[in-house]
């Protein structure tokens, strides 16, 4: 398939798709992509956005590369794909260009709803697309029904769920990462790249991105996250946890009592003031479990608290817990992991 | 430099949070300074002192009662708020970016705007943007470290993988602060008085021409997330806890 390079505002650009496209509501999806390729949170997204009754998705992928992207996102449902760009020579610099080209790419292509992962990245992109539509949009999304036209989120540091009705179309969501398990379902995809109209917007520049310290990696998406809390004692000490991760093969957290002893860097924090996560299993090591920490964690599938305090808050709201020295019980964990037989 | 800080007036993180009629909340528990809006108080007043001139004002968009954070903020170092009043705890965010834009515009011409990020009750992450949108301002959020050179700041956001974004942005702008941009300092007694005495002005929401019916998302229920009881506890010894904690977790399949 050859994708082509077609003007903004030419109606034909629909071609023989435009009666069925016309009659179905159009999804539009934003696919993050990373160096890696596409991150493995967006297939939960297609999925979510896999209407009961029609639909007709569209997978945006800013400034990436929308051919190579086209065969994966075909066996999640994904019927167009489209490279969104803009005449602008540093595009990727421009938070506020890619907004412009992606605003555009949902009025061109008439998107109903369009969705994202709540990452950073996309958390900032749809934002400012909202922002620009004058949209609804609701972030961090637990569960959407495009059906009903509603969302699920988390109000009061997850305290509460509210269920939130979307007024008026386009509306904008993220989801957040892992919140909707990734299903398969295999369709055919056209390719098209979309050149938005130039704008000579120049107001903010990237000029660098510094990397983020090590273990840090991919925190809000990683399947299995292992936390250290104040009684880690030392940054150090830390390196238990990381053995221990290395065969779980999960990301490295910490608690905002282990950031602020200076035993863990801010990036890695989860909870209220640092990093929401959603993981399939969450195991908090030497964490006392306030609210503030579970409100950046509580929707983990599973979590298990290994804690030396039998009266520690967290044992009240998890699924498994461990008394004992996280000392003895994590490199226990690490030694049982190593030598479990390997799974298929 | 004149600068505005949006400030929300927002339950305490840890108080207990009572469902009433389905959505809303019993709004008797403790309240507080939305935390991601303390940083930008605190921000806003270092810079202006940095800048050695110049005005820092509180805006909100709340009830009669927010008045008690407004003072709080005012302990911080700003020299005087605005309350634009309004009868709704929850508005949408499109409600409060215009009703911000309008209480802004109608008080003077912003240098700088500082917010948070997020409110601690709604998370709706969103009002830095609409609030720039609307006022025609670049916007940068997430924003962890702010350096203002003249008429340019330049900013850095954190991004995936705890990296950081180094960003270029224009003046004026609104900037959503997060937690790392900097540690609020307790204010002292003498702040606090002297912020009692503070103005406050009141602007009832109708005077702006809003109606408090201009937002695009409406809550159709607010309920009490469902916690998980108390922890199935492993018993035996270390290596025994942890053998039966992996063969559970691989029956649970997440292992």
């Amino acid at each position: 398939m050859t994708a082509e390079l077609l003007p903004a505002q030419d109606p034909a650009h629909l071609g023989i798709e435009t009666g069925a496209i016309k009659r179905m509501a159009n999804i539009g999806i934003l696919i993050e992509s990373g160096e890696e390729g596409i991150k493995e949170t967006n297939f939960g997204v297609i999925t979510a956005a896999r209407r009961k009754s029609d639909g007709y998705l569209f997978a945006f992928i800013i400034n990436g590369d929308a051919a190579v992207a086209q065969a994966v996102l075909e066996t999640y449902g994904v019927r167009k794909v489209v490279g969104v760009t803009a005449p602008a020579p540093d595009f990727k610099a421009r938070p506020e260009l890619q907004a412009a080209a992606l605003a555009a790419a949902v009025t061109h292509f008439e998107i109903a709803g369009l969705l994202g992962v709540a990452s950073p990245k996309g958390r900032d992109l749809l934002a400012r697309v909202a922002a620009i539509l004058d949209a609804p949009l609701v972030q961090d999304c637990l569960k959407v029904d495009l059906d009903e036209g509603t969302v699920t989120k988390s109000h009061f540091s997850g305290r509460t769920t509210a269920t939130l009705r979307l007024k008026g179309s386009p509306w904008v969501c993220s989801l957040r990462p892992n919140s909707v398990e990734p299903a398969p379902a295999p369709a055919a995809a056209t390719l098209e790249i979309f050149q938005a109209p130039s704008t000579d917007s120049t107001r903010i520049r990237v000029k660098a991105v510094k990397a983020g310290g090590s273990g840090s990696a991919d925190l809000t998406e990683a399947n299995i996250i292992i936390t250290g809390g104040r009684a880690i004692g030392s940054a150090d000490n830390f390196q238990v946890l990381r053995e221990c991760a290395a065969e779980l093969g999960a990301a490295v957290g910490a608690s905002r009592a282990a950031v602020d002893a200076g035993y863990a860097s801010h990036g890695i924090q989860v909870g209220q003031t640092g990093k929401t996560v959603s993981p399939k299993l969450y195991i908090a090591c030497g964490v006392s479990g306030a609210v503030q920490h579970f409100a950046g964690m509580k929707t983990s599938k599973v979590i298990v608290a290994i804690n030396n305090d039998k009266d520690a808050p967290i044992f009240g709201k998890s699924n498994y817990g461990i008394l004992g020295d996280l000392f003895e019980v994590v490199p226990a964990l690490t030694d049982v992991l190593r030598k479990r037989p390997q799974p298929e | 430099m004149r600068i505005y800080v949006c400030v929300k007036h927002v339950p305490d993180t840890a108080a207990r949070i009572t469902v009433v009629g389905g959505t809303g909340f019993a709004e008797t528990c403790k309240f507080i300074v939305n935390p991601y809006d303390e940083y930008a108080v605190e921000e806003a007043v270092r810079l202006s002192r940095k800048d050695g001139g110049g005005e820092v004002i509180v805006v909100t968009v709340g009830k009669e009662a927010a008045v008690a954070s407004m003072r709080a903020a005012l302990a911080l170092g700003p020299q005087r708020g605005i309350l634009v009043k309004t009868d709704a705890q929850f508005l949408d965010s499109r409600t409060t970016g215009l009703a911000l834009k309008k209480a802004i515009e109608r008080d003077g011409a912003p240098d700088l705007i500082l917010t948070g990020k997020q409110s601690v009750d709604s998370e709706g992450m969103q009002t830095p943007y609409r609030l720039a949108q609307v006022l025609g301002m670049p916007v940068v959020s997430d924003v962890v470290k702010l350096t203002v050179e003249g008429r340019r700041a330049l900013v850095e956001r954190e991004v995936d993988g705890g990296g950081r974004e180094v960003l270029e942005v224009g003046l004026p702008c609104v900037i959503g602060a997060t937690r790392g941009l900097n540690e609020p300092h307790y204010p002292k007694l003498p702040e606090i008085m002297q912020a009692k005495k503070k103005e406050i002005k009141v602007i009832p929401m109708a005077e702006l021409g809003l109606s408090g019916d201009e937002g695009c998302t409406e809550i159709m229920q607010l309920a009490a997330t469902p916690e998980r009881g108390q922890a199935r506890m492993l018993e035996g010894s270390a290596r025994e806890k942890v053998e039966q904690l992996v063969s559970l977790l691989e029956q649970e399949n997440v292992l």
